[in-house]
């Protein structure tokens, strides 16, 4: 059947279809739709679905999964892998049961990430296939093909979208969902090959590296590498690349050798092929040069006259995405062809910049503006990743790094001696993902500092998962509904409270008693997310500004994008009525509009 | 050589239903047989911050449309159309909803929003440019959070897809209690452009 699906959805179609009984992940852009997708869907197949803590926790639940001989999926973003690379390396030594696939999703020019590393990488690190897919047809493809691959060498197997895969929309050929029993035998004993002493891993190791030349030459054959020989230039591209490279010689009607790579280890005797047939070629990738380093050692035994154009040579971009234009210029520089350069549009200048804003009614707006005022400009601000780090404007986002590391980062700076107060910042979510590691290490090392979890119930970034904080399961069971403040408790911090950011008042003064504590504080400011407000139904009231406005901008200084200013203050029709700004008002000018 | 048959470019600010539109001339693409590529914005973006959408028919490259490539660019909001105009190839067409959504950076008085003659000139030199209050139409037709099928409305007039399957796919994406609501919007929206 054809379908109009996302990458995603396409690549969950494909976890489908191959039989596969146990997906988990942890939400990020551009990953966070395969578990949706299958979420939405479990109760009608037999699978089971989740939406992990983090990232190591959901590749761990799909290790085990696959050793009890169900194939399995963990699902997340490049620097999740990160965050699961303590498991994913040595699991390559010990190998799989059924098919185990883990889809890392990369994001060239960092559209919603702090980096764009390249999953690749990690491939050869841990001597483990990677699959490059195209687009989302080879999306859906490769998710197939991958879990037979996975058994094939008891190896775990990469699958690496891009941003523009993952979310990329097209058509899509797509096959049998088979009914039935998805869940294998149960878990096999076999120590050899579970248990990572060393007198095991040395032996696993040795067997991975011998492994690696057959699984080169299975992939060798896969349909997404493609070698045209036509002539002495040539190119040679991965993945999306190889979709911008033919469109480029298809614009440019340039016919030349083209070797197409969508697998990795990338197909040394197809790169050889090509190596001896030119005299010059041009390696496209995103990202790191992984394809033009193998070409680059296969030149060197066949072909050490061959000239060879990349990233080396400073025509492709190592950093940010490619797109048709980079690339169709550049084979048409190597070509001694005329690039094209798009028109300027005059005037582009007086567009105003609009950058992401927390949405109207944000609590997490409400909760920057009460901790400012108790902790003061002065003060550290140490921020995590989340929607709340949109909220740089207010000044109080002074770091963000990685999940969690607001809380050691406090720590961190409070121990290499900056006395000032210090407020670190980190969403509920993120707490749950890697924050209470850190907040246990500020307690047990004597951390003096506040951690503020802004608790807006939900993972809101990514599109609104569940987590333990909520008492709902990915799919949509009630489960325990674990309690912020009992934690915080627990992990031995000294002061916790929680408060309604809605509240200025109180919001404030929490804050400053949190400031004041000598030791380890914990404000929990617990304010459901707007948009999953909406979603649930909720009707919002709205304000107004009324005549006795003067025109002091305070309201605006609130950066709620409902207010406007033009000499005096008004409320557009994007107002979800959180009253903050009503409290701001020194002339009591905003009220609800009844 | 042309690569692609229609390249169309959609802007606006995160949360104006952008991706629907591009969703729903896909399912129409997808019933008339013609290969199509798309891609989109999610994530951080979609915080009200300014999103663009690729849409591209009867094609089976990559899913970005090349900037000085787009046979049209439709913008729910006017500031965007001259943000993303650089995507317009000349002897396109440029379809606007002339109706502002302030950025945070003009609330706040950093910056001035420009007059909306301010924003056309410039794209007039090089496209035909329709433009349209595409929220008062949307309020007109009973309900404003229709502006986007209103301007798709307005872009049916120059798709290589016949209206008859752009319905369809319209039924098909909307729940069913808004679809006369829709249909209405899409009926004014084209009634804007004249043949
Ligand atoms: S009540 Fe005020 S601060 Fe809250 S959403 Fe409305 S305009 Fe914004
Ligand atoms: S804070 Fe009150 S008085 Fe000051 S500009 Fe806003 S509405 Fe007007």
């Amino acid at each position: 059947m054809r379908e109009y699906l996302l990458g995603n959805v396409a690549i969950a179609r494909g976890v489908l279809e191959a039989g596969a009984g146990l997906a988990a992940g942890y939400p990020g852009t551009p990953s966070s739709e395969i578990i949706d997708t299958l979420s939405g869907i479990a109760s009608r197949y037999d699978i089971h679905v989740e939406w992990s803590v983090n990232e190591k926790a959901a590749l761990e639940v799909a290790i085990g999964g696959s050793w009890a001989g169900t194939r399995s999926v963990a699902t997340m973003k490049h620097v999740g892998l990160n965050v699961a690379a303590d498991p994913f390396m040595t699991l390559a030594y010990l190998g799989v049961d059924a098919g185990l696939v883990i889809v890392s999703a990369d994001d060239p020019y960092c559209h919603s990430s702090q980096n764009e590393q390249d999953t690749r990488r990690y491939a050869q690190f841990a001597s483990v296939p990677c699959l490059d897919p195209a687009d989302p047809q080879e999306a859906r493809d490769m998710t197939i093909y991958a879990f037979d691959l996975s058994e094939r060498f008891s190896v775990p197997v990469l699958l690496r979208p891009t941003t523009r895969v993952s979310h990329a929309r097209s058509d899509v050929e797509t096959g049998e969902i088979p009914e039935g029993r998805r869940r294998g035998r149960g878990f096999r004993k076999d120590p050899a090959r579970r248990v990572s002493l060393p007198v095991n891993a040395r032996v696993l190791h040795r067997a991975l590296i011998d492994k690696q030349r057959d699984i080169e030459r299975e992939l060798e054959s896969a349909p997404w590498n493609r070698l045209m020989l036509r002539g002495d230039v040539g190119v040679i591209a991965s993945g999306i690349a190889g979709l911008y490279a033919e469109e480029a010689l298809a614009n440019l009607g340039a016919d030349l050798s083209l070797l197409r790579i969508g697998t990795y280890p990338a197909p040394s005797r197809m790169i050889e092929e090509i190596v001896k047939n030119t005299s010059k070629v041009m390696v496209v990738e995103e990202l790191e040069p992984v394809v033009e380093e193998m070409v680059e050692i296969v030149a060197r035994r066949c072909n050490p006259e061959l000239e060879i154009l990349g990233k080396g040579s400073g025509d492709i971009p190592r950093a940010g995405e490619l797109d048709l234009i980079t690339v169709r210029n550049a084979i048409a520089r190597m070509l001694g062809m005329s690039v094209t350069v798009p028109e300027d549009i005059p005037s582009t200048e007086i567009v105003p910049p609009r950058p992401p804003s927390l949405c109207p009614g944000c609590g997490h707006r409400a909760a920057y503006y009460a901790m400012r005022k108790a902790f003061g400009k002065d003060a550290i601000y140490t921020n995590d990743i989340g929607c709340y780090t949109i909220g740089i404007s207010m000044g109080t986002v002074d770091t963000c790094l990685c999940m969690g590391a607001s809380i050691t980062i406090g720590s961190g700076i409070r121990f290499g001696g900056d006395e000032r107060p210090i407020c670190c910042c980190i969403g509920d979510s993120t707490f749950l993902h890697a924050g209470m590691t850190g907040l246990l290490n500020a307690a047990y090392n004597k951390s003096r500092m506040t951690v503020a979890i802004l608790d807006n119930s939900t993972t809101a970034m990514t599109g609104h998962q569940p987590h333990p904080g909520t008492g709902v399961t990915a799919t949509g069971e009630d489960t325990v509904r674990i309690s912020m403040e009992g934690i915080a408790k627990a992990l031995g911090a000294g002061h916790v409270e929680c408060v309604d950011p809605y509240n200025l008042e109180e919001s404030v003064d929490a804050f400053t008693r949190a400031r004041d504590f000598p030791g380890l504080s914990v404000v929990i400011s617990r304010a459901p997310c707007r948009i999953l407000l909406r979603r649930k139904g909720e009707g919002f009231r709205r304000y107004r500004v009324t005549d006795e406005c003067v025109g002091c901008r305070q309201c605006v200084e609130f950066n709620c994008p409902a207010i406007e200013f033009d000499e005096r203050a008004s409320i557009n029709q994007l107002c979800t009525g959180c009253g903050v700004c009503a409290q701001i008002c020194p002339k009591g000018a905003i009220e609800v509009v009844k | 050589m042309r690569t692609s048959k229609c390249d169309i470019v959609i802007v606006g600010v995160g949360g104006q239903g952008v991706i629907l539109i591009s969703e729903i001339i896909g399912r129409a693409a997808l019933r008339a047989g013609i290969p199509v590529r798309a891609a989109e914005t999610h994530g951080m973006a979609q915080r009200g911050g300014s999103v663009i959408n690729h849409t591209r028919l009867g094609c089976v490259y990559g899913p970005m449309v090349p900037e000085g490539g787009a046979d049209i660019l439709l913008a729910l909001e006017p500031a965007e159309v001259l943000r993303y105009g650089r995507y317009l190839s000349r002897g396109g067409v440029a379809l606007v909803n002339t109706k502002p959504v302030l950025p945070t950076t003009v609330t706040t008085g950093q910056f001035r929003y420009p007059d909306i003659e301010e924003i056309l000139a410039p794209l007039r030199g090089v496209a035909r440019v329709i433009a349209m209050n595409a929220t008062e139409i949307a309020e007109r037709a009973g309900n404003p959070q229709t502006t986007n099928i209103v301007m798709l409305g307005a872009m049916s007039r120059f798709m290589p897809i016949e209206e008859a399957l752009i319905l369809d796919a319209l039924r098909d994406s909307v729940p069913g209690k808004y679809i006369d609501v829709n249909m209405r919007a899409f009926e004014l929206g084209k009634a804007e452009v004249s043949g």
